[in-house]
């Protein structure tokens, strides 16, 4: 009775709505992150344009939103999702309390990896006249890119763990499959299929990231 | 007119003076020496040559124009004619040779392609065009310096800054490199001015120095009088200590008390050398006309 056509299909739509969630998240994620990251990387006070107040400011506010444990982020954010996508539930809707959970961490990720880059490169850069925003995408966003590339593979990882905690709550994806017909109905084998899924896929972004990180790193 | 003009630098980092007063004027297609011990306030000093430091006190002014005058916008362009290279080379890691040589240009907006072809042309210049493809990584120092140079050159500046820019390589490399600069500053007429510790970059390629002691201007003058005629403490203890290294030992100054009488040195000084040693050094003071003692003093190494 388990491994009915039905099932499989649901399985396999599990997946998919998985890989969507978290390819989605981790894009808007790194939309608002990105911007975040190397905010914080130049404003903080060995940066190339320091600011104390601006810099307060964030790290103040990217730690509030780590420290909310992502499930009572999910519930709060109920209103504001509704309002951005019309309805509550399902994977679209999870992609809302995804990015806002998502985005503090990748920004933090991406401040640490702009931090690396040798002050030497960047010193050489404003010798040749160079401004800040130059600075930023010529130099700072080049030679952190293998880093940057790392930090993504985190992401997706811990996103993709995200969005089965979102499973619960009624958000779709194999999380969903997992608590539904695992935890509610005792069907041990759809559990450990999904679970092994989840675990195959984590893989696979892990090391096709590693992998490119690693092909496009010349240091 | 001189092309760059210090009038009383002073340069402050919170409670710490780094430069005081400094006041230099460096003339078109010189080679200038900048030297002094660590932390004598060399590196500062260079970068308020490209505002890469504001000075708190004082005016630099390069080709006639007051650096502390321009708008940002303004120095950013102004930056483009005075070129500088590092003790550590700075080069970007993840763009190989040619693409590092062709940066400034990007940065002005010149086209990727015009950018490239102009570049393997600065290459060609420091001998290194059959590495333009290699990543700074599979270079050695010496190659690295190179790129450097040449991307130095590539924004045609006229004025390049040398930050211990041999400090870093081996003897060997850095004649070569001192060479490099050599030829580029009669091929180019481009203004160089060095700043380093090391004596012998002085000796060998420049025209002028300035000894920089504590933040301040010790001496100047041409390389000749100031190593014939060393007038300042601090001239006097880099020479010799330079020059005494000819004999690869290394001496300790245990005691000075000199003073200018009629712009020559006088006065005595107590050395500390081991007894190998001990020959080649009083032999190199006497050759010098001055009076040597033998002191047998108490501590167990020989006084002379």
């Amino acid at each position: 009775m388990m491994w009915t056509k039905q099932v499989l299909e649901m399985i396999w739509q599990g997946v998919l709505e998985t890989l969507y969630m978290t390819g989605l998240s981790t894009f808007f994620g790194y939309v608002l992150g990105l911007p975040l990251g190397i905010i914080l990387a130049i404003t903080d006070k060995t940066g190339i344009c320091p600011n104390r107040f601006l810099y307060r400011t964030l790290d103040i506010v990217v730690n509030i939103l780590r420290s909310i444990p992502f499930l009572i982020l999910l519930i709060l954010l109920i209103p504001f999702t509704r309002l951005l996508v019309g309805r509550s539930y399902g994977s679209t809707a999870t992609v809302v309390p995804l990015v806002v959970a998502a985005a503090p961490f990748i920004a933090r990720m991406v401040e640490s990896s702009v931090k690396e880059v040798d002050a030497g490169v960047i010193e050489a850069a404003r010798s040749m006249g160079a401004g800040t925003f130059t600075i930023i995408t010529r130099v700072m966003l080049v030679e952190a890119r293998t880093s940057i590339v790392a930090g993504v593979t985190i992401a997706l990882g811990t996103i993709l763990g995200y969005s089965a905690m979102a499973g619960t709550v009624g958000g779709g994806g194999l999380g969903d499959i997992a608590v539904r017909y695992g935890y509610y109905r005792y069907e041990e084998g759809i559990m450990f299929v999904t679970v092994i899924l989840l675990i195959v896929l984590v893989q696979i972004f892990q090391l096709t990231g590693m992998k490119l990180a690693a092909r496009i790193n010349h240091k | 007119m001189a092309q760059i003009r210090l009038n009383k630098v002073t340069k402050r980092f919170e409670d710490v003076v780094a430069l005081k007063d400094v006041s230099l004027s460096i003339e078109q297609g010189e080679i200038f020496g900048i030297i002094g011990m660590s932390g004598a306030g060399k590196s500062t000093l260079v970068r308020c040559l490209n505002y890469l430091e504001k000075p708190t006190g004082g005016e630099v002014e390069i080709e006639g124009v007051i650096l502390g005058e321009l708008s940002e916008k303004e120095l950013r362009k102004k930056r483009k004619s005075i070129a500088m290279i590092f003790q550590h080379f700075n080069l970007l890691m993840q763009k190989n040779a040619v693409d590092n040589v062709a940066f400034p240009l990007r940065i002005q907006g010149v086209r990727k392609r015009e950018a490239r072809e102009q570049a393997l042309e600065y290459l060609k210049v420091v001998g290194l065009t059959e590495k333009a493809k290699a990543y700074p990584s599979k270079l050695s120092g010496g190659q690295k310096q190179r790129v450097a140079i040449a991307r130095a050159l590539a924004s045609k500046p006229h004025i390049l800054l040398c930050d211990e820019a041999t400090s870093a390589l081996d003897p060997q490399t850095t004649q070569s490199i001192l060479e490099l600069l050599k030829g580029i500053n009669r091929q180019y007429g481009i203004t160089i001015v060095m700043i380093t510790h090391q004596m012998e970059v002085i000796q060998k390629i420049c025209h002028r120095v300035a000894i920089i002691e504590n933040g301040e201007v010790a001496e100047e003058g041409t390389v000749e009088k100031v190593f014939r005629h060393p007038e300042s403490e601090a001239g006097r203890k880099l020479i010799l200590k330079e020059q005494l290294r000819e004999g690869k030992e290394p001496i300790n100054i245990l005691y000075a008390n000199t003073r200018d009488v009629n712009g020559t040195a006088k006065g005595e000084m107590i050395l500390g050398v081991s007894d190998q040693s001990k020959e080649s050094v009083i032999q190199y003071l006497r050759d010098r006309n001055l009076t040597v003692w033998e002191v047998d003093d108490d501590v167990d190494k020989t006084g002379a």
